[in-house]
């Protein structure tokens, strides 16, 4: 049941709809832009309208996009030959910052997580699976997130590409340099200790 | 306030913020809890993995108004076989799932919490797939809900046991017969699993018998809470 009036409601009705929005906060948030001044509220209607008008995905990566593909696509200097699959566009920032990678992404826009009712049909894996053969993908590199759901994923593309003939690769998930071995959990060392390496007999 | 230890198993977590998480336990002593663990996000955490759903830890909490705070975690059981297999892995969400909705917060369970850590055990070392099934059941029978599998729910006839019916609770006879048809070996898997032989049922091999198990006990348990469970049937197996 609304309590408040038709414009009143349907605003909160709409901010209630946000991710880690939940109907308090909504409410909050409703009345806080009703206080502003129409200038700023005007201003914040016209960053969405503008976005929404002028950045979408990329056809190809579902990438933040100003065009039809986004730059790192157009960009011709990049691997076509490798894809690293990632969860959000938020990740290919942190992927890019290492500098260490030089092929084309493929965002998922989610994770797989049963307990929400997310399987693969709600992501863009039947997508990733359609440009591997066009673009004639060699690698396919797993990126998503050390957490349930990410692991979900990585092992859900997993199973779906090797029997494709492509190497399939998941980032090492082992102890994060500057933690303490005392802190880390039993999961992760135990996968770190499974994904250890020789060290070189001369140190270093 | 004072804080409070207890050994719980991850139900579900959500974002919070930029690195905070809320996660749901279901708690040996506290029944449902939800709290907030801070920074768990941040790789560098001291958390790490062992807030994640299926972990079995032990906690530290605070309690707060609205959501306890973590301040400890320890692990008792990460259930790494079930982390790092895809098919156990959705088996074992629609167990944490049902827990959420049939626990309480305030309202110990202990009985509930056993279960749970016995059924994700179970799972696993075994991988049976009577696990969830035969979960859900024992869950039912514990809300006071338990089918009726030794007779017909109408009549009381002993014999000829061919239709089971959520609506009546329980199986009917030839006569009485409503609701889906349940096959001979279907029901004496029922009449197991209910009957205190419920590791005996687990042993037996995965067949057209368990799965017919595996659809009638998520539908009873499905009709119990009203609300269709989110994570059966995400389209996982393989
Ligand atoms: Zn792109
Ligand atoms: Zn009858």
């Amino acid at each position: 049941m609304s309590v408040y009036a038709g414009p009143v409601q349907d605003l909160i009705d709409e901010l209630g709809r946000l991710p880690g929005v939940g109907p308090k906060s909504a409410q909050r948030i409703a009345f806080y832009l009703l206080k502003l001044p129409t200038a700023d509220a005007t201003r914040l209607a016209d960053a969405i309208t503008e976005v929404k008008a002028r950045v979408a995905f990329c056809e190809r990566c579902f990438n933040i996009a100003e065009g039809p593909e986004c730059g790192i696509c157009s960009d011709p200097r990049r691997d076509t030959h490798l894809i690293c699959v990632v969860e959000e566009p938020r990740d290919i920032v942190a992927v890019e910052k290492t500098g260490e990678f030089r092929g084309r992404y493929h965002v998922l826009q989610g994770a797989i997580s049963p307990i929400e009712g997310i399987g693969p049909d709600q992501l863009k894996v039947a997508e990733l699976v359609a440009r591997l053969e066009p673009e004639d993908v060699t690698e396919v590199i797993l990126c998503t997130n050390p957490n349930i759901e990410g692991e979900a994923t990585a092992m859900y593309l997993s199973r779906l590409l090797k029997p494709l003939g492509l190497k399939v690769t998941r980032i090492a998930s082992g102890l994060p340099v500057g933690g303490d071995l005392e802190y880390a959990d039993e999961l992760t060392l135990g996968r770190a200790l499974e994904g250890r390496r020789e060290l070189e007999p001369d140190g270093d | 306030m004072q804080l409070y230890r207890d050994q719980g198993v991850v139900l579900r977590t959500w974002k919070l913020g930029e690195a905070d998480r809320i996660v749901v336990l279901m708690t040996k002593g506290h029944g449902k809890v939800r709290a907030v663990a801070k920074g768990v996000r941040k790789t560098r955490s001291k958390f790490g993995s062992r807030l994640e759903p299926t972990s079995h830890i032990a906690v530290q909490l605070y309690p707060g108004r609205e959501l306890d705070t973590v301040t400890q975690v320890d692990s008792i059981d990460h259930f790494r076989a079930i982390r790092d297999d895809l098919d156990l892995l959705a088996r074992a969400v629609p167990l944490l799932e049902a827990v959420d909705q049939l626990a309480l917060e305030g309202e110990p369970n202990r009985r509930l919490y056993e279960m749970l850590v016995g059924a994700l055990r179970t799972l696993a070392d075994e991988g049976s797939p009577l696990v969830v099934p035969g979960f859900f059941l024992k869950a039912l029978a514990l809300e006071g809900f338990r089918p009726v599998v030794d007779h017909c729910v109408s009549c009381g006839a002993t014999e000829d046991l061919v239709a089971f019916d959520e609506d009546a609770g329980g199986v009917l006879c030839r006569s009485c017969r409503r609701g889906g048809a349940i096959s001979p070996d279907a029901l004496s898997l029922l009449q197991r699993i209910l009957g205190g032989q419920l590791g005996s049922a687990l042993s037996e091999p995965p067949g057209p018998a368990s799965h017919e198990v595996e659809v009638l006990a998520t539908r009873l348990l499905e009709h119990h809470l009203e609300r269709r469970l989110r994570s059966v049937d995400v389209g996982l197996a393989g």
